[in-house]
């Protein structure tokens, strides 16, 4: 599984970083969306859905 | 249906602690109704959690103010006329992503929890006072009001010695018991005040909100004062009285249900989870968001034609019991973060991390320093703000 995040999408609400702090960070210089991690193992995989779900912009996207 | 069936908007709530009526008919009865709204136009009212979300996040409905089609659920239209600058509030795509953008590393997860250790001590400080006092306070003019008041002086980088001014205007226009003209002249007084302040920061821009912004705008080229007190002001009246209001109801709350409370109090890792539960549980700001059509929609089987205004009500939203099992029961185990309190989609609440941090160290640290806190009326005699855009507590008489 691969996180994908459309930045030009993202508005920077931060509840990605909000559900998993390993996977997900903000940019300090206009708050968008940076991820740490794109290809979450066991537990963090179920936190990545969790963060697609609450995103509000739908800027993130799983690949399966 | 006729127009004189038709229901009308806003609608008052009647107890404190669940949806008018109204609204739950709404949302079991169709998935869009038509309703009237107070300047004699029709609009759409979306009242599913589903319907909600799409709406919300979905560029074809703009956020646009002074299109001719924007419902106001307000007397007297748009509260934006004449305003200088547009507000962020009222843009959309490109406009507003890049207005949005600019001040967004402001309010990161990380920049708010950098400032977690001063809101700490405003709170430490007003709840000495609280105790200094004694007796029975309003916890409203004690606490709810003044945290986000002094948390945003904070921000925009207020002096110190103006403090008592401008928490003080902030008390006035946020309060019931003055009269009108009064909170006019303190909105007045705290815009000039802003103006000045953001004077004073264009010479000397110093280490925050303000000074930062102008600093970075200037460097692109597109620094102006006008927008940046704008911005300023903004700030100040989207993180006020929402902020407070969910202090006094959250409170409110977890006082009606000390089991619940016990739990928070025995693990504060239980705190965060509740405040969503709390923001979903009363949805203080359920009818503010609205949006008009700029192009033909479809939305669960009925078209909006371009031009329509629509209303999404958060409240009903956020007791859709497809989506919160028995929402009337608050729970606050029960995992509330796709709540649509804050909004959705690109206009999501910007402060909203903030206001997390500022509830959970509220939560926290008062239940913790007066754990025999407790109400001084029944929760009955409380006066809720039925009919206010923004629900709340006018006072909250509490001892211990
Ligand atoms: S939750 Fe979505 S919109 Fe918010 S910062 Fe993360 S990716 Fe961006």
């Amino acid at each position: 599984m691969k996180i994908i995040a459309d930045t030009g999408k993202c508005v920077g609400a931060g509840q990605c970083v909000l559900t998993e702090p390993e996977l997900f960070d903000q940019s300090e210089d206009d708050g968008t969306v940076i991820v740490l991690n794109d290809k979450p193992e066991g537990e963090l995989v179920e936190k990545a859905r969790e963060a697609v779900n609450v995103c509000p912009s739908q800027a993130l996207s799983l690949q399966e | 249906m006729t127009t004189a069936e038709k229901p009308v908007l806003p609608v008052a709530r009647t107890c404190p602690f669940a949806p008018p009526e109204e609204y739950t008919r709404m949302r079991e009865d169709q998935a869009l109704t038509q309703v009237s709204i107070p300047d004699g136009k029709h609009a759409w009212v979306v009242t599913r959690h589903e319907d909600a979300r799409r709406v919300l996040n979905d560029r074809r409905f703009s956020s646009n103010r002074f299109h001719p089609g924007y419902p106001f659920l307000v007397e007297g239209g748009n509260p934006f006329r004449g305003s200088q600058a547009r507000p962020m509030i009222s843009m959309d795509a490109a406009e507003h992503s890049a207005a949005r953008k600019s001040v967004l590393g402001e309010f990161t997860v990380k920049r708010v929890d950098a400032l977690r250790p001063r809101i700490q001590e405003i709170v430490d400080g007003l709840i000495d006072d609280m105790l200094s006092i004694g007796g029975e306070v309003d916890l409203v003019d004690m606490l709810s009001l003044p945290v986000p008041s002094l948390v945003i002086c904070e921000l925009l980088g207020v002096p110190y010695e103006d403090h008592d001014f401008f928490q003080g205007n902030t008390r006035k226009f946020a309060s019931r018991d003055n009269v009108e003209e009064e909170r006019h002249a303190a909105v007045g007084r705290l815009r000039s005040y802003l103006s000045d302040l953001v004077t004073a920061k264009e010479a000397d821009p110093g280490d925050d909100l303000l000074g930062r912004q102008i600093v970075k705008l200037r460097a692109e080229g597109t620094y102006e004062h006008e927008a940046l007190v704008s911005l300023a002001f903004s700030l100040l009246v989207a993180g006020h009285e929402t902020t407070a209001n969910m202090i006094s109801l959250g409170t409110v709350a977890l006082l009606e249900n000390p089991d619940q409370l016990a739990k928070i109090q025995a693990d504060p890792g239980r705190t965060l989870p509740a405040i969503e539960e709390l923001l979903r549980y009363f949805t203080i700001v359920d009818a503010v968001t609205a949006r008009v059509a700029t192009e033909d929609v479809e939305i669960s089987g009925t078209t909006i034609r371009a031009g329509d205004g629509v209303v999404v009500l958060g409240y009903p939203a956020n007791w859709d019991p497809d989506v919160f099992a028995s929402p009337e029961r608050l729970d606050l185990e029960r995992g509330a973060r796709h709540h649509v309190a804050f909004g959705f989609g690109p206009h999501q609440c910007l402060g909203q991390n903030l206001a997390r941090a500022e509830l959970q160290i509220v939560f926290d640290t008062l239940f913790r320093r007066i754990p025999t806190l407790k109400l001084a009326k029944p929760v009955d005699d409380l006066a809720f703000k039925d009919e206010a855009a923004i629900y709340g507590l006018y006072q909250l008489p509490v001892t211990w």
